[in-house]
This record gives C-alpha cells, structure tokens and sequence, in this order.
C-alpha cells in the first residue's frame, strides 16, 4: 500500500487494489508477470468500462438521436450526458463545444480541414512544433499544400523543452494558427501550453492543443488554458478505442464549416442545397460511436473516484525513482530530461539497437515500445532514429521499475561477450 | 553445400540449445560475426522497404550463382541474416527459388522472433528470391535457342 498527501484529504492509494481493477494486468507472457510500460500507446481498461460496454452491447444497444423507442431513448439521454461529463472534465463552457470523434487524429484532421477551408490562405502560416507526433504534422501539411500555405517550427533544447523565445519570432502577420503538443509522446516533457496559448491571443491567432498524452496525467482547464481547441483519445485515458473528442470554443466552431457530410449532421436536405444542424451534431455526421463514447464517460469517472490529485503525487513519484535508476545504468542514455514531464522514459543503450533491446525486454514479460514513436523529425534534432519508451501509469509499480532496470543490465551483458 | 544439407546442420546446431537465451546468445554472436557490407552499398536505394529496422540489401551473379551482402542495424537481425546468407548465398538461381526454408520453423524462429512477427525477415526471404528469380529470368533470355 502506498500513501499520499495532498492538501486537502490524506488518502490512501492502494496499488493492490487499482491492479485488481485492470484485468490485463493479471497475466503471464512467456511466462513472466506481465510489466506493461506502453502506456503511451495506448492504457489498459478498468473493470467497469468492460462491464459497460458488454452491457450496452447486451442490453441497451440502439441507435442514438431522432429514435421514437425507449431503448434510444435512453441511449440518446446516457450519451448526451456523458458530452456533459467531458465538458465537466474538461471545464469547458458548454456541451455542445464537446465533439465526438474517433480519436484525437480525427479530431485534429477535422480542425486542420474545417479550419483551413475556412481561414487558411496562399502565403499563410501555420505554427507547430519539433517535437510534434505526426498527428499533428501532417494534417498541418495537408492543408499547406492545398492551400499554398507554409509550416513553421518551434525548435526544442537538447533536454527537450521548448524554446519560447523562438516562437515569439515565428509569429507575424500570416501566422493563422498555433498547434502545439500539450505533452510530447516521446520525450514526455509538459510543455507550458498557457504560456504558449496567451501569447498567440496576443496576436489574435487561435491556438490547437493535442493532448493525447496529457489528458491521462494532468488537470485539464480549458477555461483556465483559454486554447481554442483541444483534442484527444478516450484509449489513452482508460476509455476504449475508436471514440476521442474535439473541445472547440463556440465562436470558432460556429463559424466552421463541417468537414464531413452525412446523417446526424443536417438541418434540412435538399437537392439544391442543405443547410446544417446546430453544434455540436453540425460536427457529428453519421451514427456515432455512442457506447465507445459512454465507456469514456466510465473512465472518466472512475479516475475521478481515485481522484487525479493522488494519481499525478505517485505518478511523480515513479518518475523520480525511474530517472534515479536507470540514470544509475551505464552505458544508458535517456532522452529528455525536462524540469517538467510525465512519468515517461526515452532511453537507448549504448550499442545496442532499440529493436534489439524492446524484443528482450518482451521475452522478459516488459512490453514497451521501440522506434520513432511518430515522431521522426524529433529524432532529427538527436541525431538518433528512435528510441526505447518506457510509460507508465498509476497502475505500474516501483518493483516494476526495478524489473526493467534489471533486465536491461542483463540485456547489456548478452552483448557484451 | 545443398540448401537443404546446410539447414540440417543449422537445426542440429540449435537441437543443443536448451532454452531461447543460448538461441539468442547464438544469434548474437552469428549476427556480431557477420561482416558489415561495403558501405557504397549502404545507401537509400538498397534498404529494403518498410522493415522496422534499417536493413540493407545488395546481390551479385557470378559464375552462375548468387552472392547476397545483406547488413541490418540491428544485431539480432543480422544474426538471422548470417543464417539466410549462411542457407542461400553462394546457391544456384533455380535453387534459392525453390528453396523450403523449413529450418526457420525447426528452430524455433517464428514463435520466438518478433522481427519474423513483423514481417520484416519475409520481405527479406521475397528479396532475395526475387532477385534470383531475376538473375534466372536473365539467364535463360541470353541462352541461344
């Protein structure tokens, strides 16, 4: 049992008990426990999220929206509770800013679309960043091309941290939109999103934040953060797969065109002309992912029942004790080392190929992911084509840090004869 | 030797290996062994398209047989390299075309390696069929009739 204090309660954190609640966790491969660090990847799912989406697949599936039947009825009421659910996570001043996506791709390539159609000229510019996944690269690149815009580059420190004062001398007159990573999926470094977003408002341009790896880790306050948009994916938050979201300020989505046609979506068909349905629905063509959006809501709350506050206190503290091991490992290098990140762990070992290194630790029951990680330019600026990623998680566990360090001496040592 | 004496002896080799760390002990050492290619054939042209890890690919004909250089930035991966080379180079067209590599399966490669997982050691043994099929496709066109 581990403790923890936060200003407020003292509770108890208890990892037995949250390991229980995985039900993946609980197996062997090729014969040893299971360590899962590709948490970045994807999260593994409680309990109660598989529970709700067996049960809404065995008792309550029906189509949502527009049904005259009891069943969508009530399938119409939980989904549209759990916009409000999101818009409470997030803080977002209304439901209807709440979109429903496939993940947090989708709900960039929607931004880069909608956005672009609509404000993106010839000679304009469009601001990212170096350590972007290509998520949120390319759908960029996409509508540059289209539109014969141009791409500008935040540019990073060797630790990984990014340099605020170069992309104050990116910003001019043709700047049309930021969009910047909240927390990097190889590096891990948080980057100062409000910092960030207040000083493009000066400017008067709109800033995208993807937060695919931040939403598991950190307090999210659209309100407070002021970004216009803000995208990420219910798997990585302990929601299944197939269901994200897009957050969008009112006024920019209004004004948006939609980017997909379809059901679900319309005002009025006619074959002249058809005029769209109000927000968020004008955003939501077709049927929608409504028991993957659900299961979301699941997880959503079961965080809150173990409460972020404990949950980021013993992430920390895993980070503290992982960059203390492994930094002890000779011969092992991490890559990014910002004085603010996530419990994430780039590394290579001298020598040896991170193919070579994530293929043993899999032989010995750790799963972690090895390569660019979508990420390449990134490795560009280290010179390096990828790398070896540990992440982890509220349900990982010091022991487990002491199993990976273990195993990557005993890695080393095979080829060091 | 023939292709098929050389995977017997490849699977007696392994039949003394108790468990995988001595197979991939084994692999280590083939795969630390095997000479670099020449680095002029290192290049964007020669890397074999969509493996996981860069792998670089180069065959010459000669004397009416085929000669691989194949190098791979990971070491695990150019130890199964040693033993397609060991298999395959130095063979006859027809030969490497025909050629049942059951040894990957005797020895326990494909539950065990995830580069065969990912594909990448298959693109590999489609290359150099590929290119044998090629050598014999030129062959038989230059024969008189």
């Amino acid at each position: 049992m581990y403790e923890t204090k936060n200003t407020n309660k003292i509770s108890v954190f208890d990892i037995t008990k949250i390991r229980n609640d995985f039900p993946v966790l609980n197996q062997k491969i090729y014969g040893k426990p299971l360590i899962y660090f590709d948490n970045a990847a994807t999260t593994q799912k409680p309990r109660v999220v598989i529970d709700t989406i067996n049960k809404l697949h065995s008792e309550c599936n029906s189509s949502v929206h527009r049904g005259i039947h009891y069943l969508s009825e009530q399938m119409t009421e939980m989904y549209e509770s759990t916009r409000k659910k999101v818009q409470n996570y997030l803080n977002a001043q209304h439901s209807h800013e709440i979109i429903f996506t496939s993940g947090a791709t989708a709900s960039i390539n929607a931004v880069a679309y909608s956005f672009g159609e609509a404000y993106i000229k010839e000679n304009d510019e469009i601001i990212i960043s170096e350590m972007e996944h290509h998520s949120n690269i390319v759908p960029w690149q996409m509508i540059c091309k289209r539109k014969g815009a141009k791409l500008r580059v935040i540019p990073i420190n060797d630790k990984g941290e990014l340099l605020l004062d170069e992309y104050k001398k990116l910003i001019n007159s043709r700047t049309k939109l930021v969009a910047i990573v909240h927390v990097s999926n190889s590096l891990g470094t948080i980057n100062l999103v409000k910092e960030i977003v207040a000083i493009s408002h000066e400017n008067n341009i709109p800033v995208l934040v993807d937060g695919a790896q931040a939403i598991q880790h950190e307090n999210i306050d659209v309100q407070d953060m002021d970004c216009d948009f803000y995208a990420f994916s219910g798997h990585k938050i302990y929601g299944p797969t197939g269901i994200g979201v897009l957050y969008g300020k009112e006024r920019w989505l209004n004004k948006m065109p939609p980017y997909q046609g379809g059901g679900d979506m319309i005002e009025r068909v006619k074959f002249e002309h058809t005029t769209y349905d109000d927000l968020p629905f004008k955003f939501e063509a077709g049927t929608p992912n409504y028991i993957g959006a659900i299961g979301l809501g699941v997880a959503l709350d079961y965080l809150r029942g173990i409460g972020l506050d404990n949950i980021q206190n013993y992430e920390k503290k895993l980070l503290n004790y992982g960059t203390t091991k492994l930094t002890a490992i000779k011969g092992l290098k991490l890559y990014g080392t910002a004085e603010n990140k996530i419990c994430l762990f780039s590394f290579l070992l001298e020598n040896i190929h991170p193919y070579d290194t994530g293929m043993f630790l899999d032989k010995m029951g750790i799963a972690v992911r090895t390569g660019h990680h979508c990420t390449q330019p990134l490795w560009e600026h280290y010179k390096i084509e990828g790398s070896v990623r540990a992440s982890l998680v509220f349900y990982n566990t010091f022991a487990e840090i002491d199993s990976l360090c273990e195993a990557l001496k005993k890695i080393q040592k095979m080829y060091s004869k | 030797m023939a292709i098929q004496e050389i995977q017997e002896q490849i699977i007696s080799q392994f039949k003394t290996f108790d468990n995988w760390m001595d197979k991939d002990n084994y692999l280590i050492k083939l795969g630390k062994d095997l000479p670099p290619i020449n680095l002029k054939y290192k290049t964007e042209d020669n890397l074999i398209k969509g493996c996981q890890v860069k792998t670089w690919f180069y065959s010459r004909f000669k004397d009416g047989k085929v000669f691989y250089d194949i190098d791979s930035s990971s070491i695990i991966i150019k130890g199964v390299i040693a033993l397609l080379i060991k298999v395959l180079s130095g063979q006859k067209p027809e030969d490497i075309k025909n050629a049942d590599l059951y040894f990957i399966d005797k020895i326990g490669l494909k539950e065990n390696f995830s580069p065969l997982r990912a594909n990448s050691l298959w693109k590999l043994v489609n290359r150099i069929k590929q290119d044998a099929i090629l050598y014999e496709t030129k062959v038989n066109t230059n024969k008189p009739r």
